[in-house]
């Protein structure tokens, strides 16, 4: 199937089949989940208050502006997307849902995501939020996804942004401990990405997408993975070398970081043309394991900190 | 005039969507009304006549 029939393939329906289910589908509500929560932790780390009304909105905001660079992520690959098992199944490939639909809805969520969070909250996290969604869809997704096999060291900062962006609701501003927060993620993207690129390499093959494994091979990737998990969990014991952390985060993360590195050890240990791959699915799953417990872990050590009167 | 005939599939999927868009314009109008008397509460009633 050439690339000209696949377009044709996807050519506008006269009506649309897609319902509801589809056009939240459009918003990747797995990632949207991952970046709700994590701003949310950017809010609640931030020194300072948020209305409770106020925070919930700004997560709100932030959570439709990710769905947006989603939508219009899944706009501009449906030519792969129906080529890649993973993918296949998404709205436009399927059938359900026109590409102009999905650039409509993706435009009109980020337009308006930003302003709301501009109106109600401030222009600094609209701005971060505006740049956030321009960074996941014109530079990864149309620039760095189909030219290196550095796309997603680069495109990570996009999913690293969110809990910079709560972290900037709260303050209005910058500061070193939302920098370290947006390094755990950025640093934590590529081991993550890298074993799934590893087990799902026909795919990216197929679909043209010049991911590591398929440009540099096997052992380059194992190599980097275990490179970035050495890096994840040293920026994941950061916040208590910092001291907005305890020391009993610390230790979490220590530990987490420590397992981390042992699952892309395992990987890295994994024989080159391995066809079942079961070390690197480990680490793909425990990657996601690890993210979520690290936010979490700082999340229980600062409501600790702030409902027992000290930093544990 | 062509009219276009809609498939009940077409039909179930329309009127999915737009049971979706009620409910969302619904929860903003709920949302603005709440950002409003958080931002700026009694206030709103304390302007010059």
């Amino acid at each position: 199937m050439t690339m000209t029939n696949d377009h044709e393939a996807l050519a506008a329906p006269a009506m649309m089949e897609g319902d509801a289910r589809d056009f939240f589908a459009l918003l990747k509500p797995r990632v949207m989940s991952l970046v709700v929560f994590t701003a949310f932790i950017g809010m609640l780390l931030a020194p300072g208050e948020i209305h409770p009304v106020l925070g919930f909105i700004a997560i709100l905001a932030i959570a439709v502006g990710a769905g947006a660079s989603g939508a219009l992520n899944m706009w501009y690959d449906a030519d792969i997307d129906i080529l890649m098992s993973r993918t296949a199944k998404r709205p436009i490939p399927a059938g359900k849902i026109t590409r102009e639909a999905t650039l409509a809805f993706g435009l009109v969520l980020s337009v308006f995501s930003v302003a709301v969070l501009g109106v109600t909250i401030n222009w600094l996290s609209a701005g971060l939020l505006a740049f956030t969604i321009f960074f996941y869809a014109v530079v990864y997704t149309m620039w760095l996804k189909r030219s290196t096999p550095h796309n997603i060291v680069i495109g990570g900062a996009a999913g690293a942004f969110p809990p910079m962006i709560g972290w900037a609701c709260v303050t209005n501003s910058i500061s070193i401990e939302s920098i370290v927060l947006f390094s755990i993620i950025f640093l934590w993207t590529p081991a993550h990405f890298w074993a799934l690129a590893l087990f799902k390499s026909g795919d990216y093959g197929r679909a043209g997408v010049p991911m590591l494994p398929n440009v540099s091979g096997e052992r380059t990737t194992k190599n980097q993975i275990v490179l970035y998990a050495v890096l994840t969990a040293i920026s994941g014991v950061v916040p208590a070398l910092m001291g907005f952390a305890g020391i009993v985060y610390g230790g979490v993360a220590a530990a987490l970081g420590a397992a981390f590195i042992w699952y892309s050890f395992k990987t890295w240990q994994m024989p080159d043309g391995d066809e079942k791959m079961i070390p690197a699915k480990k680490l793909f799953a425990y990657s996601l394991v690890y993210l979520f417990a690290i936010f979490m872990a700082l999340a229980v050590d600062n409501l600790a900190a702030r409902y027992l009167g000290a930093v544990i | 005039m062509d009219q276009v005939e809609l498939t009940e599939q077409q039909k179930k999927a329309r009127r999915s969507r737009s049971v979706a868009l009620a409910i969302v314009l619904a929860v903003l109008v709920l949302l603005f009304y709440a950002v409003t008397i958080v931002k700026i509460g009694p206030e709103i009633l304390n302007r010059p006549m």
